[in-house]
């Protein structure tokens, strides 16, 4: 019996579909029990949990040959995650929670939409951070009336999350006082502490001329790599993507609008089509399933194609 | 006689460092018109959502140019990955980019500061022949 079906995190009833997993990078599998360990550094720490990732929702998109069901993609992919039979331990939404727009009042009747939408999942703990699409043009603004922080740290179960804001500076730049708020964070933190950083842009050179890049991020990498168990979750690309800087891991998400293509394969980046015959076809979520002592994450790619 | 003879010599002489200035001042003219700096080409190129203009430019290998950039509405970004350039480019504000190309080919260049909806399309071509 495979792994997901023994623990039955997914209940596959009520979801007008069946739903595909993926185990990305051939990691794995966790054991079965939730149970307590002794941890790293002497920490008494809990052995595993499991968060839920979604990104690039673009509330506001529209683009009936990209996405037919730009108004009902978000709120299936919160059906599914409601439907999941054991909650995650917290959700996050890593950018680009609405669509962008130059009209203040429609970013922020985007925002407000989104939040309410948001706030019909049942896991209480929810972190959201802010993409281009939702604060370059105000700088977060907007953004922060409505979610807070554009950047924040927060702790679960021996692992230091932090989130960074890529996306707040139009040119796509960490900068200099965030760095150093990292820098100070970090210092806070044993070399060997099991650390996540959330954030919207590749922190790496993935491909500068799509915009997929962040122009300080080699910084930020710089910072992060006298740390031993560093893995970084992102969004923008809108497709599952996996590499390593040193012995950093960073994996991006696929987007709940539409998918784009891989770096560098299509003269033009656009969106994929919307394929008929498998609707929601690319579009996904994913769950994440950490085990603390062995600083691991096991990724599981959740899809809403119904089928 | 003998104050003839010094009077000639002395307009020999005269003639002589005339010429030979003369001569200096000619290879002098010829060698700076020759060595003077070829003055740089420049391009235009405005910037405005989502689009610049022009968004083709063929420039030849090795030919100094300067890029002279400015934006029509707000703040966008100029840059040719390939060739390490960019610049922000501000409205009000001209914007200069002097370089060589040192390679052929089609290059890319974008902007890199989001300005909406369409910036990912803000795109254009540095064609550069031999």
């Amino acid at each position: 019996m495979g792994e997901m079906d023994r623990r039955g995190f997914i209940k596959l009833a009520g979801l007008g579909g069946g739903i595909v997993f993926a185990s990305s990078l051939g990691l794995n599998t966790l054991g079965s029990v939730l149970d307590y360990a002794s941890g790293y550094a002497g920490k008494k720490v809990e052995k595993e949990f499991y968060f839920v990732q979604l990104s690039d929702t673009h509330w506001g998109f529209s683009g009936p040959k990209v996405n037919p069901d730009a108004e009902g993609t978000l709120k299936k992919a919160v059906q599914v995650v409601n439907s999941l039979e054991e909650q995650p331990d917290f959700i996050v939404f890593t950018g680009d929670l609405t669509h962008t727009t130059d009209n203040v009042q429609v970013r922020k009747d985007r925002m407000a939409q989104f939040k309410d939408i948001a706030g019909q999942l049942k896991v209480p703990t929810v972190h959201f951070m802010a993409g281009e699409h939702d604060a370059s043009l105000d700088r977060g603004d907007a953004y922060q009336q409505f979610f807070g922080k554009l950047n924040y740290t927060f702790d679960h179960k021996g692992v230091h999350f932090i989130v960074l804001d890529n996306v707040s500076d139009p040119g796509a730049i960490v900068g200099e006082s965030q760095l150093n708020w990292l820098k100070a964070d970090l210092q806070q933190q044993k070399t060997d502490a099991r650390i996540v950083v959330l954030t919207h842009r590749p922190l790496f050179d993935l491909y500068p001329d799509w915009d997929w890049a962040t122009r300080d991020g080699s910084a930020v990498i710089d910072a992060l790599m006298p740390h031993k168990n560093v893995t970084v979750f992102y969004g923008h690309i809108h497709q599952e993507h996996h590499q390593m800087t040193g012995h950093i891991a960073h994996h991006s998400a696929k987007s709940l609008m539409f998918p784009l293509p891989a770096p560098g394969s299509v003269p033009k980046k656009a969106p994929i089509p919307w394929d008929a015959s498998a609707p929601y076809k690319g579009l996904g979520l994913r769950n994440i399933e950490a085990d603390v002592k062995q600083a691991r994450y096991d990724i599981k790619e959740l899809s809403l194609n119904g089928g | 006689m003998e104050d003839s003879l010094m009077h000639r010599k002395k307009r020999v002489l005269i003639a002589g460092a005339l010429l030979m200035s003369a001569t200096v001042i000619s290879w002098l003219a010829f060698y700076v018109r020759a060595n003077a700096l070829q003055p740089e080409r420049e391009i235009h190129i405005t910037a405005k959502k989502f689009e610049f203009t022009p968004d083709t430019i063929t420039l030849k290998k090795g030919e100094p140019v300067v890029l002279v950039l400015s934006s029509q509405d707000r703040k966008h970004g100029f840059n040719v990955r390939a060739f390490g350039i960019r610049a922000d480019v501000d409205p009000g504000e001209t914007a200069r980019i002097r370089f060589t190309p040192n390679k052929t080919g089609k290059f890319t260049f974008s902007c890199d500061v989001f300005c909406g909806e369409g910036h990912e399309d803000m795109t254009g071509t540095i064609v550069v022949t031999e």
